[in-house]
């Protein structure tokens, strides 16, 4: 992968590094080329790697004090917070770091379609995190059910009941999720033990996420190919680190905000009284990160249907690299495209909205115009606008995002529109 | 025009969070009082701890039980901060069943500090006969587990009054503006003058539901005032060193032609 042969200067060194090249892959890692013009918007790949271990590392405590069984989880959550040293600690980061992980995520993946990062050649980073962030939805929801209050239980009820709508052996593979005929203790435990698997499995997938990345390297603003190394390129150590390092500490003051000020303020008042079966709460509703999918299921009056919609709405984005059919890259150099954008943006934060909301009359009439419009932006807009949509002239280079020398002045407006948009 | 977009993309985003957590149903605005364990340096209010405390145990704790609780978590940091003495007697002058001891039998005996708060019913279905077929929910976490948190708990128990127009309640149901679908199964619980305050504050409905809304805030955050404490900490570090690494950046990129 390194475009030079790498000798460790000690005897030693080199041979260990023959029999295992780690002291290759930390070269490697530390010369890494990378764009020099990346934003802030490309500082996100380290916060995540930062909040998996923040989560695994805060897990593995409290998985120290928790207790997987119906009658005693929500009261061994009560311990932890009341009784284990720093146990409120550890519970309100590893709960509000899950909130944080999505966010940190949906930007991560907003950036990625306005750069068109999973073209060609990044389709497998892409696919890659498409996978890791089902897997995230999957440890999350199963994190949620764990302390066994009342959103816990019911939502657990609500979203393992969406298994019964497959024709057929619907019925009986739910009641084989749920290890009996209804959420209860065992639900609980296999949850408990999945959940603590996970977060492991998206470890080893974000290594290859990574390792996919240092193959063509990164995607940058302009969205165009660059020399590597070359002087559109600074070594990884230390420009990107520093960077990376004060996006990090940004991130960590909202998410201490959270932690310390409002810890309970992106989770539900429900799960605070102990699952009951026999009450059921006037809203389920899911986590806010979980909304838009919630909205899309339920807007469709089918409920196979809902689940075929709700499940596509994720997988379409592993075909995105080949439903965006426009050559460019960037956002940047496509004006039309740049508008569909933000609607989208707004689309998917309308659907979280309305999701929240109880599915009845006019919530649910928008709820079922913004799932039409989130499957056609990928399967009409997208294809049709690299097709029709003129995009504007590409740069040759990172240093030089003017073109060859061209004297003509719509050509320069649009260059200070470029500067502009980068920044 | 993109930082516009960026602004336009987080105002909406907020907006929705804060709108999805506080939606859903309609109640009047809550009553207002002020809260000293809110803020960046929020605290509790010690003496109204542990009146709130009186009132708990003296009206509250009839029905409601506090499971979650200890008598030693009365003398703790950061709660009512009991003295050690004081705990102990409040523990002595509950009973609890313990054993069995070494002859097999079960035995009374005063509570100690590491017992939990005793309830007012041996179990769920007897609390359920003894109120009504309505459940006296555990308030060890009640603040946190109603949505409008101390505001709630505080409006709901000033919020009684007599049933609108048309309005008919069953026996043994009473009107309550605050609560959902304004019906609730618990008589207005305080009154002005009910209990006598030991450290002579005068016994005021509003008085008694703000110390009692204190306390259940306590008992639902034991730990709050150390979280503010270590948060106002933690941020403050965390902007130093950020502002630290800020310049450290601008250092290191200042070798290449490019702007951070």
């Amino acid at each position: 992968m390194s475009d030079h042969e790498y000798t460790p200067s000690s005897k030693f060194g080199k041979w260990f590094n023959d029999r295992l090249p780690l002291l290759t892959l930390a070269n490697h890692l530390t010369d890494y080329p990378t764009p020099k013009n990346l934003n802030y918007w490309w500082t996100f790949g380290g916060i995540l790697t930062f909040c998996l271990i923040t989560q695994i590392v805060t897990g593995l405590v409290l998985a120290m004090h928790y207790i997987a069984h119906a009658d005693m989880a929500f009261s061994s959550v009560e311990h932890i917070m009341r009784d284990v040293n720093y146990g409120w600690l550890l519970r309100y980061v590893h709960a509000n770091g899950a909130s944080m992980f999505f966010l940190a995520v949906y930007i991560h993946i907003f950036r990625s379609l306005f750069y068109g990062s999973y073209k060609s050649p990044r389709e497998i980073i892409w696919i890659l995190g498409i996978i890791i962030y089902l897997l995230m939805m999957a440890a999350a929801f199963m994190g949620y059910v764990l302390p066994w209050g009342q959103m816990s239980f019911w939502g657990a009820t609500v979203i393992t009941n969406l298994f019964s709508a497959i024709p057929l052996v619907g019925e009986s593979i739910t009641t084989w999720l749920w290890g009996g005929y209804s959420v209860d203790n065992p639900t609980l435990t296999r949850f408990f033990t999945l959940h603590y698997l996970i977060p492991f499995l998206i470890l080893g997938l974000v290594v290859l996420h990574i390792w996919a990345l240092h193959v063509p390297g990164n995607n940058n603003p302009v969205g165009i190919d660059i020399k590597k190394p070359s002087k559109d390129t600074v070594p990884f150590h230390p420009y990107i680190v520093i960077k990376d390092a004060f996006a990090l500490l940004m991130f960590c003051i909202v998410f201490a905000l959270f932690v310390f000020y409002q810890p309970n303020i992106l989770g539900h008042a429900d799960n605070y009284i102990e699952a009951d079966p026999l009450v059921t709460p006037a809203h389920i509703v899911p986590e806010w990160y979980l909304l838009p999918f919630y909205a899309i299921l339920r807007s469709v009056p089918d409920k196979l249907m809902g689940v075929v919609a709700m499940l596509s709405a994720i997988l379409i984005l592993a075909a995105l690299p080949w439903l965006d059919t426009s050559k460019v890259r960037s956002a940047v150099f496509r004006p039309l495209f740049r508008q569909f954008y933000w609607i989208l943006v707004a689309d998917v934060l309308i659907l979280g909205y309305v999701g929240a909301m109880p599915a009845e009359g006019l919530y649910l009439l928008i709820a079922r115009v913004a799932t039409a419009y989130y499957f056609a932006h990928f399967l009409i807009i997208l294809p049709v606008l690299g097709w029709k949509e003129k995009t504007t002239p590409l740069p040759l280079s990172i240093t030089e995002p003017v073109l060859g020398g061209s004297p003509n002045l719509a050509a320069a407006r649009n260059d200070e529109k470029i500067e502009k948009t980068i920044k | 025009m993109s930082k516009l977009k960026n602004i336009l993309f987080v105002l909406i985003f907020s907006i929705i969070v804060l709108n999805s957590s506080n939606s859903a149903e309609k109640s009047p605005p809550f009553l207002e009082t002020k809260w000293t364990f809110k803020g960046l340096f929020g605290k509790f209010d010690r003496a109204s701890l542990q009146r709130g405390y009186q009132v708990y145990t003296e009206v509250c704790a009839s029905c409601h039980s506090m499971k979650y609780l200890s008598y030693r978590n009365l003398a703790e940091k950061g709660g009512p901060e009991f003295s050690e003495a004081e705990a102990k007697a409040i523990a002595a002058s509950f009973e609890v069943t313990d054993g069995p001891d070494s002859t097999g039998e079960m035995f009374v005996r005063p509570a100690k500090l590491s017992d939990k708060f005793v309830m007012p019913y041996a179990n769920e279905q007897e609390a359920k006969a003894a109120n009504g077929g309505a459940y006296p929910p555990d308030m060890s976490v009640l603040v946190k587990a109603r949505k409008g948190g101390a505001d709630y708990i505080y409006s709901l128990l000033l919020g009684y009054s007599e049933p609108p127009e048309g309005v008919e309640l069953d026996d043994g149901v009473y009107y309550n503006k605050y609560m959902y679908g304004n019906k609730i199964k618990m008589p207005a619980p305080l009154s002005d003058d009910l209990i006598e305050y030991t450290d002579g504050t005068k016994a005021t409905a509003e008085q008694m539901s703000k110390d009692v809304t204190n306390f259940l805030m306590w008992s639902a955050e034991p730990h709050l005032e150390q979280r503010h404490k270590t948060g106002f900490r933690v941020i403050a570090y965390l902007i130093i060193l950020t502002v630290l690494v800020y310049f450290t950046m601008k250092k290191i990129w200042s070798r290449v032609e490019s702007k951070v």
